[in-house]
Order: structure tokens, then C-alpha cells, then sequence
């Protein structure tokens, strides 16, 4: 990559927050090596929204998996808050086949107040959002 | 404490070239990477990450900073703990010191960086340069600027669970070598263990074979995923390669800049051009990405894009294989 040809694409989900912008390594003209600042790059920022995307497509196919009783609400916050069930069991301190169990409708109900209180702490919620899901 | 924020386009090199400053050690970020040994690929197909294989372009995380500071000759000392309490009252020892920290960490807990990068990723790196308050002054290496961090996130982010676990883990250098580093002899060391790591592992998917092995994949993804899954994994490919702060080309552009470095500090023109064919197919990775990009953009998951992926890709595997090769016979 040539120092020239270092990309300059300004994308909305860098919020700005990278100031002048990443490091990049790139070819001076006289053939050595130097670093360029760059905001951003389109394929780059493609492939991140492509994965935010995803994100959103699982949350929402997990509420109405709730919604139509076949998950807990479990299963939904932990696909919105980004986590997988061994991340969740880490943060429950649980093991991932309880974690796992807990999306059973069924054996949700039956949870322990403690169980759902830490829960709602992981997930930094309410309680009445576990229980009362919408 | 004095000192300088030196932007790095990645984590372990930066917070390793920023410690060292401070020890009044300058040394550029392709060195360390160099001398670290931090090139390499890696495709574990059976290891999925957010559903998708998992794909590196790099040495495992702290792998960099363990060989580079050994041959460097500085000495690091290194913890974990047990309880968060203790985690952060050591911090802050240290700090009270005036010795910078090292603090691994996960980024989904960094608030100064973009919601589109706050996955559950755990081994982020950044410096602690000191506390005011209840805030820390944290030197993120990819940053421009210095940011701060109020104690509640950092010690979040220390605590992160998952895969690889934190466990409040920092870092610091506890003694600097008497003498000046024998850098001629660190970078053909650093050199030579990339040789072996890169061109020896038995298994195929381990080291620069890996590209081509990945080829093979790509090219059954019709077949064997869905057509969201096979754009996710594609995908995913980028995001290692451009996003997690490589400086370009998945390491390929910083791992020329070494050789570049090294070819000048050792008066070797046979290091110079490695360089310049490294540089070449650091632009290949490039273009391979902006292609991968289109498809996604798309959403052709036709069968005959993955054929044209894969080729592109076996390409580079190719150069990548011979480049390794020729790379280990220069004599110097």
C-alpha cells in the first residue's frame, strides 16, 4: 500500500470516536516504510456491519422465539447483550448445560428469585424485564 | 509520571513500544513485531467464534510481548488474581509507584471506543499511566489520544468472562536490561523462530499452508453452510484482517516495515527485497478484502464468487508459502 493510497472513508459506526483516525503502515515514495493515519475504510466497515446485522437478525428472532414460548427470556437478553452461553455460564458462574436449560420456557419459570436477580445483574436490567418480558 | 502516548496500529506491539519508551528504550513497532515473532496464520475450523470459523493472522495473544521483551532482555512481571478488590488495589500500588501498567482487557467495556466494536472480546491491551480521582488515564496504543475511565468500567473490563478469561491480569516491566540490546541478534532470532512456527507445524492449518487449506473451505461453503453463514464467515475474515488493528493486510504491511528495517539495520539487500514482495502481498490481502466486501455488499453468495475467492486467496497462499521458504535461507 502506498502512502497515497491509504483509504480515507468516513462511515457513521466509527461515531467519530477515532479522531484523526487508525494507524496504518504504508510505502513512501523514496520505498520506505511510515505509518498514515486513516478514518476508516469501506470494505472494513462492511464486513462490521455486516456482523451488526447479525446481531440484530438473532435478537429479533430470539423475542419472537419468546414471544411464542419456544425460549426463555434468558435466551433473548443474551443474544442482545452480545454473549454466548459459555460468556453467560462464565458471568452466572454456572455451568454452560444450566445456562443452556435456563432458555427452556418451562424451567424458567421455575427459577429461583436468586437466579433471576443475577441474571438481571448480568445483563444490567430490571427484574421486571426477566419476568415481564413484553 | 513522563511520558509519551505513542500510536500503534495494534495493541500488544503498542503497549510493548510505549513501556519501553518510558524506559527510555526506542524501539519502532515493526521491530517489536519482528523480533517477536508476531506473523503468522492460523484457520481452526472447528473452532467457531459468533458462529463462524475462527481465523488469525497473527501469534497467539501475548505470544508478542513474552518473546519480544526476552530478547530484548527486559524483565517482566506479570499477574493474575483472585478476587477484583485485589486487582485493582495492585493497580494502583504500581501506579502510586509511578510504574505504568499493562492491563489486559475486554473492549466491550471500553466506553471511549465505537458501540460497532464492543464485542465480548477479551484480550485487548492498554496502558495505565496513572489515576485522578476515581478516573484512570489510560493509553489505548490504537488511539490517537489519551483517554480516561472511570473505575467501575475498568474493573468490568478486567472481569470480563469468557474465552480468554482476564482474571484481572496486568503487567508492568520490573527491570530494564544493563546493557543495550543486542538488536542484530534479537531480529535474527525473532526471524528464525518465525521460520519454524510458521513453516513447520504437522498439522494443515497451522501456519502459512493454512491460506490454502482456508482456500479449500471457502470453495465448499455452498455446499456445506447457508448462504448467511458463508457471507459471515467471509466476512469475519476481513474483520481479522483489516479492523483489529493490523495496520493493513492482516500484519503483512507492519511484518515489511520490519523487514525493511531490519534489511537498513544489517546492511542486507536481500532483507530489503523480502520486503518489498511481503509489501506485494500485503496488497493482494487488500484487494482480496475489497473483493470479499462486493460480495457481502451484494449478498451474492453464488457459487461461482466463492470459486473466484478462493482462488484469489490460493494465490496468496502460494506466495505466502514460497515466501516463508526463501525468507529462511537468507544468511545473515
Amino acid at each position: 500500500m502506498k502512502k497515497n493510497e491509504v483509504p480515507q472513508d468516513r462511515e457513521d459506526i466509527y461515531e467519530d470516536k477515532f479522531g484523526e483516525g487508525l494507524l496504518k503502515y504504508a510505502v513512501e515514495e523514496s520505498g520506505d516504510y511510515t505509518t498514515v493515519q486513516s478514518v476508516g475504510w469501506e470494505p472494513e466497515a462492511t464486513a462490521l456491519k455486516q456482523a451488526l446485522e447479525e446481531v440484530d437478525y438473532k435478537v429479533a428472532k430470539a423475542a419472537e422465539e419468546v414471544r411464542n414460548g419456544t425460549r426463555s427470556p434468558v435466551f433473548y437478553f443474551m443474544e442482545k447483550k452480545l454473549m454466548d452461553p459459555g460468556i453467560l455460564a462464565g458471568y452466572m458462574g454456572l455451568w454452560k448445560w444450566q445456562v443452556k436449560r435456563h432458555f427452556r420456557p418451562d424451567v424458567f419459570k421455575k427459577l429461583r428469585e436468586k437466579t433471576l436477580k443475577k441474571y438481571a445483574q448480568v445483563f444490567c436490567i430490571d427484574m421486571k424485564e426477566l419476568t415481564e418480558f413484553k | 509520571m513522563n511520558f509519551n502516548h505513542i500510536q500503534s496500529a495494534h495493541c500488544e506491539t503498542g503497549v510493548i513500544v510505549n513501556m519501553l519508551d518510558f524506559h527510555n528504550m526506542q524501539l519502532s513497532e515493526p521491530m517489536i513485531f519482528g523480533i517477536g515473532s508476531g506473523i503468522f496464520f492460523i484457520h481452526l475450523p472447528f473452532i467457531e467464534v459468533n458462529g463462524v470459523p475462527a481465523t488469525n493472522y497473527r501469534i497467539w495473544p501475548g505470544g508478542i510481548f513474552s518473546r519480544a521483551t526476552k530478547l530484548l532482555g527486559a524483565k517482566v512481571k506479570s499477574k493474575k488474581f483472585r478476587s477484583p478488590e485485589k486487582s485493582m488495589e495492585t493497580l494502583d500500588d504500581l501506579l502510586a509507584w509511578n510504574i505504568p501498567v499493562g492491563v489486559m482487557c475486554s473492549v466491550y467495556y471500553l466506553p471511549y471506543l465505537p458501540d460497532a466494536y464492543r464485542f465480548h472480546f477479551n484480550a485487548h491491551n492498554i496502558i495505565i499511566w496513572g489515576k485522578e480521582g476515581d478516573e484512570y488515564i489510560v493509553g489505548d496504543p490504537v488511539l490517537p489520544d489519551l483517554k480516561r475511565i472511570n473505575k467501575d468500567d475498568l474493573q468490568k473490563a478486567r472481569w470480563a468472562k469468557g474465552f480468554p478469561e482476564p482474571s484481572g491480569k496486568l503487567y508492568y516491566i520490573e527491570k530494564m536490561p544493563s546493557h543495550n540490546p543486542d538488536l542484530p541478534e534479537a531480529i535474527r532470532r525473532g526471524i528464525r523462530r518465525t521460520m519454524f512456527l510458521i513453516n513447520s507445524a504437522p498439522l494443515p492449518f497451522i501456519g502459512v499452508k493454512g491460506i490454502n487449506y482456508l482456500a479449500g473451505k471457502i470453495e465448499k461453503y455452498p455446499e456445506k453452510y447457508s448462504e448467511r453463514k458463508s457471507l459471515l464467515a467471509l466476512g469475519n475474515l476481513i474483520r481479522m484482517q483489516e479492523e483489529i488493528g493490523t495496520g493493513g493486510g492482516g500484519f503483512r504491511f507492519m511484518y515489511a516495515a520490519f523487514l525493511k528495517e531490519a534489511g537498513k539495520l544489517l546492511n542486507n539487500d536481500q532483507l530489503n527485497n523480502m520486503s518489498s514482495e511481503m509489501t506485494e502481498i500485503g496488497d493482494q490481502w487488500r484487494v482480496f478484502a475489497y473483493n470479499v466486501a462486493r460480495i457481502i455488499k451484494d449478498r451474492a453468495g453464488k457459487t461461482d464468487n466463492f470459486q473466484t475467492i478462493a482462488n484469489q486467496l490460493r494465490e496468496i497462499g502460494e506466495k505466502e508459502v514460497n515466501f516463508f521458504k526463501k525468507l529462511g535461507k537468507i544468511k545473515f
